[in-house]
């Protein structure tokens, strides 16, 4: 599973469920799994129980662990209520509520001694362990009550077992009702019917089940003014608000909800008032060199074009990401990455594509990456990749994944844009009339960045001839190694130039040693969530610094050099990011420490937390 | 900053200008580096002066192509218009996006062999499926010609290259394909048939949509030998063409005697024509399934019929229509049209709390 085995002298972080003697009721703060099947529609039910949870003010998060099909194979979820807002994920269950006879046995199994389940009345021969407690609900029966429908009631019986999990957990009834309501919109039949499941569940619980309150959800006000949100989501409300224009896409999992939240948005909130027309166009391509294609067409002639794919469809870019590096195009690629090549693990998560996308292409190149923690960041990066797109034209990839993008998340709510948008070095007809002089390629600035004129300009001055061949400052056909050696210069100056442009990285512990730790992406909670269980248990933790993008700035340079070791939380195998580091900083290339994980699950705390003990000891 | 067109001699009378103002030098490029006698040079001449006589606008052009001798012929003509040179067989997809981006510009597409019917096949159809708006000319010569003269898909059954190799497999034909995908304008020609190529270029740039112009363009290097079917003794020797094609603009009068059941007459945007004569052959371009076997036969019979192989309105909308775009280039839109208000946002947040 992870890189590095616990060492056998490592101490286990305290936890309730049957490791002291004397069971203390875990007040908001457990793990809850679901364990059913693909395709039976457990999702909704799922959202619901995560919602009515949420809407009582406790913290809560929700990972779905899904395999790569439409129907029948296992699926788990779970949700972890954690009240200090701890919520990366957790291994250990709590509570498993088993409905899959494909998955039961092996999910009863892994549980810890003392652990609650929720069972199928008809998966009862499969329990071989009495140190559980079983609360076992005849779920065909009941579902049968509610739902004379018999192809609905593979549905409703999953509205079922949310009525059961409320009762247990103390979920307040009136709650799950409205997240109900929040869930099936305007279908009014399915309210009802759910409704009922949920109901039935709860009320037959009441009567028939033993309730020892020993795990419960009691009321807080940890969410006010949050809102819950999937990564992918909050990136397709960051592209509305940034004003993209062309988006060229090609399906793929786990990247494909970006487009699909995107053009729904888009045809709701992007038509003029007055004529009904579209200020955006979404083309699905015939695969992911066509949509790369479509970008850098539409960014050549000035439109804020985007795409979003995975490691698979990376790989079929490369030939025009390194065209819009070397012609300077604008483009944005959102990478919503995923494990493995070709299929690999579909619907697990990582970060393996970080080397891949900021090298992508043949010859000299490398492109800014963006990597948003969390929905807030998924959107207000994906906003302001369209303007460094814009300004350095280039191609810009946000490096989102499939736990930040498929999964439900609660985060504050999204600020309106307060800048206006940067549209990049940009010459009109009248700057050419004033200039009398256009050359597409020279610095002119000293920063690396040159102007653009946009096709559809009318000056005899304003066309260029764009090419991925040797050019000169004019934009002339050259072969000289001279003209070639000072282009690729002042390509690596933009580069750098683009550091100061990008979200600066965030101190997120202060180190009180010379002992730092650096990680980027979704790993923060779990980051987050292994300090503080060190700087509690151990009285000793390492400092945090989030990295929120590359090219680094001198802020990361600065941190290499105050401390003397420097741990690199990573979701891959090859410290990719570690690697980067490396490259920039070669001075301090022993300071740093990876610390992996790439088995394809969320990063958890517990992980971190042994991973660093070893590290000390 | 493009170099300026060449001045003319000092002798010279002051040039012709056309509606634009502008005289033929200006829509000329760069000096070729093809080879002498290069079959693509005769075209790149063609489409000079169909810009002129049809009075474009250089800023209204956009030249886009991929890789291949074809492709670098963008460069050299209509000089002060932006041009974009991609990678190999790709244009189409950037094409598409320059479209999406500013449907009010005319793209011109120069391709190859190679570039469209073997590296970019799947691209050129989808476009052409899509009905991009774009003059696509497929500069056909049969062979690779910057890598030394290996078959492209294009090449005849039974021809051979310059170094004895024969070709087995029967040829790709893009007209043919083109017409399956539902393309409305589809026309084949030589690049030696200069009136003929002149009149289907502009009745290509005119066309609202993807408009092919596939002109068989010998290779003088690799591909003129005995043996070739694409050189220009065998094109010059079997150029059958299916009828006299005159393309009239919208300003012109447009005499009714065209039409006496000698003539086939085809309505472009904003008023301008192309009127096809008949000739020996009794040909109506309208009819798909006899545009396919004519193809078919020529194929078989190692024909070369050159003309307005096929039209008819029927295919999908422009791509731009489709997607019901804003009048203006979506490039362009300010920040006010593109994006939505606070209230807007405070609105989705409020639904999703």
């Amino acid at each position: 599973m992870s890189a590095i085995a616990p060492t056998p002298t490592s101490i286990p972080a305290p936890s309730a469920h049957g490791a002291f003697p004397v069971p203390q009721p875990l007040l908001n703060d457990f793990v809850l799994t679901v364990a059913t099947v693909n395709g039976s529609g457990s999702q909704s039910a799922n959202a619901v129980l995560f919602r009515a949870i949420f809407q009582m003010g406790v913290p809560v998060s929700g990972k779905s662990i899904f395999p790569s099909n439409i129907q029948g194979l296992p699926t788990w979820y779970t949700l972890r209520v954690n009240k200090e807002g701890w919520i990366a994920r957790r291994a250990d269950v709590d509570l498993l509520v088993a409905l899959n006879p494909e998955s039961v046995a092996e999910d009863l199994r892994a549980l810890p001694s003392g652990a609650s389940v929720i069972l199928h009345s008809d998966l009862k021969s499969m329990l071989k362990r009495d140190d559980l407690k079983v609360h076992i609900v005849p779920f065909g029966e009941l579902v049968a009550q509610v739902c004379p429908e018999v192809r609905l009631r593979k549905l409703v019986s999953n509205m079922v077992y949310v009525g059961v999990v409320g009762w247990l957990l103390g979920i307040e009834l009136e709650e799950i009702q409205k997240a109900i309501v929040q869930q099936f919109g305007k279908k009014s039949k399915a309210i009802e019917l759910n409704r009922n499941a949920a109901n039935l569940g709860y009320n037959w619980s009441a009567e028939h089940l033993q309730n020892d309150r020993m795990l419960q959800i009691r009321r807080m006000d940890a969410n006010r003014g949050k809102i819950l949100i999937e990564g992918n989501a909050a990136c397709s409300l960051g592209f509305l608000f940034g004003g993209v224009t062309v988006v060229g896409w090609y399906p793929i999992t786990p990247s494909s909800s970006v487009i699909d939240n995107l053009a729904a948005l888009l045809s709701r909130y992007r038509h003029d008032p007055e004529t009904g027309k579209a200020t955006y166009a979404v083309v699905q391509a015939e695969d992911e060199i066509a949509a790369i294609g479509f970008v850098l067409g539409a960014g050549w002639a000035g439109a804020r074009a985007m795409t979003a794919t995975s490691g698979p469809g990376i790989s079929l870019m490369a030939e025009m990401a390194g065209l819009a590096y070397f012609a300077e195009i604008p483009a944005v690629i959102v990478d919503v990455q995923r494990v493995g090549p070709s299929t690999g693990l579909p619907t697990r998560t990582g970060q393996q594509d970080i080397l891949k996308a900021h090298f992508l292409s043949h010859g000299d190149c490398r492109h800014p990456l963006l990597i948003p923690a969390d929905p807030k960041e998924a959107y207000e990066f994906a906003a302001l990749s369209l303007d460094l797109a814009e300004r350095l034209q280039t191609l810009v990839f946000l490096m989102s994944d499939l736990d930040l993008g498929m999964n439900l998340w609660s985060a504050p709510r999204f600020a309106y844009p307060e800048k206006p948008m940067d549209r990049g070095k940009v010459l009109s007809a009248a700057d050419l009339e004033r200039l009398k002089k256009f050359e597409r390629y020279r610095d002119v600035d000293g920063d690396g960045i040159p102007y653009r004129t946009l096709p559809g300009t009318r000056h005899p001055l304003a066309g260029y001839f764009t090419r991925g061949t040797g050019h000169t400052p004019a934009a002339t056909y050259s072969e000289k190694t001279a003209d070639w050696t000072e282009n690729l210069d002042r390509l690596a100056k933009k580069f750098r130039a683009a550091a100061d442009l990008l979200p600066a990285p965030v101190v997120e512990v202060e180190s009180k040693g010379d002992v730092g730790l650096i990680a980027y992406g979704t790993s923060d909670m779990a980051v987050k969530e292994a300090l503080d269980l060190l700087r509690r248990e151990d009285g000793d933790a390492p400092g945090y610094l989030r990295l929120r993008g590359v090219p680094f700035s001198d802020a990361v340079r600065r941190y290499l050099e105050r401390h003397r070791i420097v741990h690199v939380v990573e979701q891959n195998r090859d410290a990719q990011l570690t690697t980067l580091l490396r490259m920039d900083f070669p001075e301090f290339a022993s300071r740093l420490r990876p610390l992996l994980h790439y088995d394809g699950m969320p990063l958890d705390a517990k992980s971190v937390v042994q991973k660093l003990r070893q590290a000390r000891a | 900053m493009p170099s300026a067109p060449a001045t003319p001699p000092a002798t010279a009378k002051a040039p012709a200008l056309n509606r634009a103002g502008l005289p033929l030098t200006a829509y000329r490029g760069l000096p070729s580096t093809l080879c002498s006698g290069c079959g693509h040079d005769a075209i790149t001449n063609m489409i000079i002066r169909a810009s002129f006589e049809m009075n474009l606008e250089p800023a209204q052009v956009a030249k886009l192509s991929g890789i291949g001798c074809s492709s670098k012929t963008a460069a050299y003509f209509l000089n002060q218009s932006h041009g974009f040179n991609g990678v190999h067989g790709r244009m189409a997809a950037i094409a598409t996006g320059v479209n999406l981006a500013n449907h009010t510009l005319l793209n011109i597409g120069v391709s190859g062999d190679g570039d469209t019917a073997s590296i970019g096949l799947g691209q050129f159809l989808h476009m052409v499926r899509r009905n991009v708006r774009i003059c696509y000319i497929i500069e056909n010569n049969g062979v690779y010609g910057l890598t030394k003269g290996q078959f492209s898909a294009t090449a005849d059954k039974g021809s051979t290259l310059k170094r004895g190799e024969v070709n087995e497999m029967d040829p790709i034909d893009a007209c043919a394909l083109a017409i399956e995908m539902g393309c409305e304008y589809v026309a084949r020609s030589f690049s030696g048939d200069q009136k003929q190529l002149l009149n289907l270029l502009k009745g290509a740039m005119r066309y609202d949509g993807t408009a092919l112009v596939d002109v068989v363009s010998p290779c003088i290097t690799f591909n003129n030998h005995e043996g070739s079917t694409k050189s220009y003794k065998f094109a010059k020797e079997r150029e059958e063409a299916l009828h006299d094609v005159t393309y009239v603009p919208d300003y012109e009068p447009f005499f009714a005697d065209y039409d006496h059941g000698q003539t086939h007459t085809i309505d472009l945007p904003d008023g301008a024509r192309i009127v096809l004569k008949k000739l020996d052959r009794d040909y109506d371009p309208s009819d798909r399934v006899r545009a396919l076997e004519l193809l078919s036969r020529a194929r078989d019979e190692h024909l070369f019929l050159t003309g307005l192989i096929y039209h008819h309105k029927g295919g999908p909308k422009p791509l731009t229509k489709q997607k019901k775009l804003v009048a203006e280039p979506l490039a362009t839109l300010p920040q006010s049209r593109t994006r939505p208000s606070r209230e807007v946002l405070e609105s989705i947040m409020d639904s999703l709390s």
